[in-house]
């Protein structure tokens, strides 16, 4: 071996070309499959795609650096199960990009956060999680109920997302905005068009309790109250396991 | 340092700098009224005063043909204090981050002081702008020596260095304002990626084009791992960091994977920036200036090319033990955790190779902290990947996922291998740069070995216990068969741990103050003085030598 060595390394080109081929291999294996078996990801009908004022909150959610301490991914452990609810399916993901699966729990696991407290507490915990929990060490989020959130390119995200392989419809795009106002003020006229496109279920109430300002607030609160309820997959994959 | 650049470097230089100010202005234009205006003026800014440096030098005299029988150290030296400047201001932040887990009110109510925000700011200033600096620093000075050549040119090396540095400040500020892709250790959006990826082209080129130029017939091991650390970085930057814009006057952009195979993705560039950022990068930092301090040949040439391919090959393969029990199929997982544990084997190749290395010159071990240095870094380093491997079970991961222990794993690689085998090489590497017989204080360097390591034995002891203890509430249960505990039971449980490990990383950043101010005060020494005269033993061969080959 050391001859064979000696030879190699007195060849640049050709130890580059090396380095390039052996370190290639685990990647290639492990990655390219994903993307071509299709088993990796399980099919769930009703999965509906995060409406313009969830998109825009799970940015806010991106910005603050959230995922450092919160993860989203329910391991298919009993006392995660128990703790958290149904353990994550991939599919439940699918629309991700990025993923936000995290890797920390500084505070707790995230994904099915939804409908599991109301608007009205998240918007004081997020104020100041001190006040609904005492001992939290989580940062105030002061700022997000101060700030409004830009929604005027709200279209342009949406089509981003469908250029990676979310799919959102023209229709979808062509009122993004419209949409994104709508959901956070249910007694506007643009509030119909909301679960018209993104189906019955679709939270649309004034999240931070003012109406007619859309803030950050909105927003991050809208997103959070989706976790978890993009599909039932993982609610009923539980329930039929039981069974 | 602009006068030693000729003529028509200046005029490259100068062109390449307007370049720049340019496109910064027409990411300023597009960019008004998105962040991405903010990074358009900072990269404006930052071009015009570099052009100004310039052309306050234009018409100094030309460099004399001299230096062409020297090595070109310039930017070996500006890349250490640089690296220096990153690791005060970033573990800086790191103390405090961890003091906001312990008193997290601090934050003030203002968003670029909060938590989310500083922490990659902390993470991004150690990998990246401390260990990538140091990595710049340390491979242009070894590339030259083991090739017997310098550098190519004195346009290059300054593009690498400062363009690298601009990649970092883009970043910093770039999380500050809360931009980020939220993919770990690749933060940074899509525009700061791009210019990343022409810093590392040039980066590679050099390499090559330095190694063509060599006057050695064999590739010296050192260079096996920078070459490997530039070429595979490369490579995972490109993957991970695919993403479409939301368009050429935003910020934003979305990750073109989603998922379950952006978390595959993701962590395979994470987990293999730990392999080939932190861990081949500094190997080959470790392999020259090692053997160089303690006047010893390395122990084992075949131990040297079993580990490094072993290295190149395995860890590519362990990315997906990050994600055990997740809705990842379990056969990536079962390869991953199967490659990690076989990781071993090439790890302590390693380790066990710098440390047989020593034998011989254990007294020198005993009195000279620069060599404990890089002792105590080879020890960590078998330490922390026996750590790593030992995590990468699936049945050990469900406990310590998601804990601390995951973050007093990191940092006994981080603090213990990486820094210090950092601080190591810069103690042995100043002196030589700066033409001195020793380092302004070696009681200096005595101070700071025993605050590093006591910092990292305080962190990685909190770390420990808390994640253990963190791990272990989660899953009890109680005689009813219920959870025991609520999550923020786990909460409350760990204060005492943040506040022992802040503890710990304020006495790190401590020795790393010490460690840039006797550097700086041996920076200052050199201006009075020059004391060595190893100019003479310390230069390229200039002449392509008639050197007899084996087999010839």
């Amino acid at each position: 071996m050391p001859e064979a060595h000696r030879k190699l390394e007195r060849n640049a080109i050709g130890f580059v070309l090396a380095i390039i081929g052996v370190s290639a291999i685990g990647g290639l294996v492990e990655i390219a499959p994903l993307f071509t078996i299709h088993e990796t990801v399980e099919t769930a009908k009703d999965m509906r795609v995060y409406t313009p004022l969830e998109v825009a909150g799970r940015n806010i959610y991106i910005r603050e650096g959230c995922y450092a301490c919160h993860s989203q991914m329910i391991r298919t452990l009993r006392d995660e199960v128990e703790r958290y609810g149904p353990y994550s399916l991939a599919v439940e993901s699918k629309y991700d990009h990025p993923m936000l699966w995290g890797s920390k729990r500084t505070g707790p696991d995230l994904a099915r956060l939804g409908n599991k407290y109301s608007d009205a507490w998240h918007v004081a915990h997020l104020i100041n999680p001190r006040h609904v929990v005492p001992q939290s060490v989580m940062p105030r989020y002061g700022w997000l109920m101060r700030n409004e959130v830009r929604i005027d390119d709200a279209g342009q995200h949406l089509a981003a997302l469908r250029v990676v392989g979310v799919p959102y419809t023209d229709e979808m795009i062509a009122n993004a905005t419209k949409d994104a106002y709508g959901q956070a003020n249910p007694d506007s006229d643009q509030a119909a068009g909301v679960t018209q496109r993104y189906g019955e279920a679709t939270n649309v109430r004034t999240f931070d309790g003012e109406p007619g300002r859309l803030t950050e607030m909105d927003a991050l609160v809208a997103y959070l109250q989706v976790l978890g309820h993009l599909t039932d997959a993982a609610y009923k994959q539980t329930s039929s396991a039981k069974e | 340092m602009i006068s030693g650049l000729t003529v028509s470097e200046r005029q490259s230089a100068l062109l390449i700098l307007i370049v720049m100010a340019f496109v910064g202005l027409a990411m300023a234009g597009v960019g008004r009224g998105d962040l991405l205006g903010v990074h358009g003026g900072i990269v404006l800014m930052i071009s015009v005063a570099l052009s100004f440096a310039v052309i306050g030098h234009y018409y100094d005299p030309e460099p004399p043909a001299e230096r062409l029988a020297e090595y070109y150290d310039d930017p070996t030296r500006v890349g250490i204090v640089l690296a220096m400047i990153w690791a005060v201001v970033a573990m800086a932040v790191g103390v405090w981050v961890a003091a906001l887990l312990a008193w997290p009110d601090m934050t003030w109510d203002v968003g670029w002081l909060s938590f989310g925000r500083l922490r990659p700011v902390h993470t991004s200033g150690v990998i990246f702008g401390f260990g990538g600096n140091a990595l710049i620093a340390t491979s242009f000075h070894v590339l030259q020596r083991t090739s017997r050549a310098r550098l190519p040119d004195q346009i290059s090396p300054w593009f690498v260095l400062i363009g690298y540095n601009l990649f970092c400040v883009i970043a910093a500020t770039g999380y500050l304002m809360g931009l980020t892709q939220s993919k770990e250790y690749a933060e940074p959006e899509w525009y700061a990626d791009l210019w990343l990826v022409i810093v590392w082209v040039t980066y590679f080129v050099l390499y090559l084009r330095t190694l063509q130029r060599r006057q050695e017939p064999h590739i010296y091991v050192a260079n096996w791992y920078y070459m490997a650390f530039i070429l595979v970085v490369a490579v995972l930057h490109i993957v991970n960091n695919l993403a479409v814009p939301v368009s050429l006057g935003h910020a934003k952009s979305y990750s073109l994977f989603s998922g379950v195979q952006d978390a595959m993705t993701q962590w395979w560039y994470g987990h293999n920036a730990v392999a080939f950022f932190l861990t081949a990068g500094f190997l080959g930092m470790m392999y020259y200036y090692l053997p160089k301090r303690a006047g010893r040949p390395i122990f084992s040439y075949r131990l040297s090319i079993i580990s490094f391919w072993g290295i190149t090959f395995m860890y590519m393969w362990a990315g997906s033990h990050h994600l055990h029990y997740t809705a990842l199929p379990q056969w990536v997982q079962t390869l991953g955790m199967t490659f990690s544990i076989v990781l071993l084997v090439p790890s302590w190749a390693s380790a066990g190779n710098a440390l047989a290395t020593l034998n011989g010159a254990w007294f020198k071990v005993r009195d000279d902290a620069t060599l404990r240095f890089m002792m105590v870094a080879a020890v960590f380093y078998g330490l922390a990947t026996f750590e790593g491997s030992f995590m990468a079970i699936r049945a050990v991961n469900s406990l310590s996922h998601y804990t601390d222990w995951t973050i007093g794993h990191v940092h006994g690689g981080a603090l213990g291998w990486v820094a210090m085998i950092t601080f190591g090489s810069f103690y042995a590497l100043v002196p030589w740069m700066w033409r001195q017989e020793r380092m302004y204080s070696p009681k200096l360097v005595e101070v700071h070995f025993w605050l590093a390591l006591s910092g990292t034995i305080v962190y990685v002891f909190a770390m420990w216990n808390s994640g253990i203890i963190q791990g272990l509430m989660w899953r009890t249960y109680n005689e009813n068969g219920t959870l025991a505990y609520s999550f923020i039971d786990s909460v409350v449980a760990m204060h005492p741990y943040y506040i022992a490990r802040a503890f710990g990383g304020f006495l790190f950043l401590l020795g790393a103050i010490v460690c840039a101010y006797n550097i700086w005060m041996t920076i200052r020494l050199s201006k009075a003085k020059v004391v060595t005269e190893d100019g003479k033993t310390d230069v390229p061969v200039l002449e392509p030598a008639t050197v007899l080959q084996a087999g010839e």
